[in-house]
């Protein structure tokens, strides 16, 4: 007798779609605008393309409202290459993500690079059948985010810029806060809990003006109680383990393959690679040698000896001449 | 797992001399094949596959790697070409078609609980290689001599069954 269990194929479960995002670990994913620049990418070692129509340092060139790529755009660089396509949908735009998993990407960046499409909410994300990345600034977003159902988290950095300073600065906010969590008691994870949750409070108080309860529905279908007893559980869980329960990538300003290895080495698990690839003057040779610094990420000599000749990376700009508005990073809650 | 041994990660040729048994985990086949390839690790692979002293576990993108033939490669991967099997890469779909399910094994008493992403199917064997399980007709567990190769991940599974009947057998 076979067991009814045999029978069953279950698919977008948590499982199916963190295993996904664990076969990236250790590669590099890289920013295309085409399907001649996915087949570089392809043929340099990516383990993984994003379809976008711009890189972030042109959409912050182009200015205006950044939405998702236009789907035949998409489906092209899909028709193309072997490996997994992912693509960008703006924050809470859950249509643009639906309209993606229809297409058969593979997996969604819910991403501060394009214009946030909700004032209020994330997309929830355990709807899907396809995994997302989210970006993170520090532990609470990266907390959220994975509540939210991300199956990998990545660094928000500030996309486009060609500058690796507030990648480093996110890797380190969420590695020095899921260090401090090791000697919390109890109550002091109940209290970050509560802190974490706060962002959902706020959205629902702006739009019901009502005072919040444990009951109270604050987002989708979950009320207050059940945001914090879950996001506990998940802070627990990183006290236990150390890092993150989902895969944690690096992106947003990695130039070169120094800049990869440095994310590698400060416990990023893999890296995106925007702009910084076919924005600079030899996109084939600098992509192959970022692969290979991410796979010998703790090997200067490797890392020396693909650093050479790669001709001039992005130029590339400084964080304190971007006005504040124009932050990518300060995007989404 | 009550098994004495050490468990090492393999980047360089030199790493390869060291061990006594390999396995080739899930990830993309044609970035491993790649990076195979520039370290230097394909040949001494291949070198200790022909003295006959290195058996080795290949899951998913590894199933594909030990493959003599894979559909439609257009030279994206350079397989070891260990194995009498035919494999197809993402033979279910893409990953919205990724699942787990229980399936039988050959062998075993129990279900194994498999997860699949974005996983290959072994289309054909031939010589002396084994099926050891299929869903609904395609195979997705194969054996031949010293090497095992399944089209899902034992890696993410808790159950390691599959990993001490490889150390068992082979080491």
């Amino acid at each position: 007798m076979k067991n009814l269990d045999i029978t069953t194929l279950r698919h977008g479960t948590a499982l199916v779609k963190k295993g996904f995002a664990k076969m990236q670990k250790g590669g590099v994913i890289m920013d295309v605008i085409n399907y001649e620049q996915a087949k570089i990418a392809e043929e340099s070692g990516a383990v993984a393309v994003m379809a976008l129509e711009r890189v972030p340092a042109d959409i912050r060139a182009h200015g205006g409202v950044a939405k998702m790529a236009d789907p035949k755009i998409i489906q092209e660089i899909i028709d193309v290459v072997s490996i997994p396509v992912m693509a960008k949908v703006r924050i809470g735009h859950f249509v643009e993500a639906q309209a993606l998993e229809a297409l058969g990407v593979d997996m969604i960046d819910e991403s501060e690079v394009l214009t946030p499409a909700d004032p209020f909410y994330h997309v929830d994300k355990r709807l899907f059948t396809i995994p997302f990345v989210c970006g993170c600034r520090n532990l609470g977003e990266a907390v959220r985010r994975i509540w939210e159902g991300a199956a990998m988290i990545r660094t928000k950095g500030e996309a486009g810029t060609g500058n690796i300073i507030e990648a480093i600065r996110h890797q380190r906010m969420v590695t020095s806060m899921t260090q401090t969590l090791k000697d919390m008691e109890k109550t002091e994870i109940q209290a970050l809990a509560k802190e974490y949750s706060q962002s959902y409070v706020n959205s629902i108080k702006t739009l019901t003006n009502q005072k919040v309860k444990d009951t109270s529905i604050i987002f989708e279908k979950y009320s207050y109680n059940t945001v914090k007893k879950e996001i506990v559980d998940i802070l627990k869980e990183i006290k236990e383990i150390q890092r993150l329960p989902v895969v944690n990538f690096a992106a947003g300003g990695i130039a070169t393959p120094a800049d990869a290895a440095i994310m590698m080495q400060l416990g990023s698990d893999g890296v995106f690679v925007g702009s910084g690839i076919f924005k600079s003057e030899n996109p084939k040779k600098r992509a192959k040698a970022i692969v290979e610094a991410v796979a010998h990420y703790d090997e200067p000599e490797v890392i020396a000896e693909v650093s050479k000749d790669l001709g001039d990376a992005m130029p590339g700009i400084e964080i304190e001449t971007i006005p504040e508005e124009q932050l990518l990073q300060k995007r989404g809650w | 797992m009550n098994i004495n041994g050490t468990v090492v990660i393999v980047r360089h040729k030199e790493h390869i001399d060291k061990i006594d048994a390999l396995i080739i985990p899930g990830g993309e086949s044609s970035t491993i094949s790649k990076i195979l390839a520039k370290s230097g690790m394909y040949d001494a692979i291949v070198q200790r596959v022909k003295d006959n002293t290195l058996p080795i576990m290949g899951t998913c993108a590894g199933c594909v790697l030990l493959a003599k033939k894979i559909v439609g490669n257009k030279g994206e991967i350079t397989s070891l070409r260990v194995m009498d099997i035919e494999v197809e890469r993402n033979a279910f779909g893409r990953q919205k078609e990724s699942f787990e399910k229980s399936i039988e094994i050959k062998g075993f008493s129990k279900p194994y609980h498999a997860v699949f992403i974005r996983a290959p199917v072994i289309k054909k064997v031939w010589e002396t290689c084994k099926i050891l399980a299929t869903i609904d007709k395609k195979i997705i567990a194969v054996r031949q001599k010293r090497f095992l190769a399944f089209s899902f991940h034992p890696e993410l599974a808790d159950d390691f069954r599959l990993h001490r009947y490889f150390l068992e057998m082979f080491v």
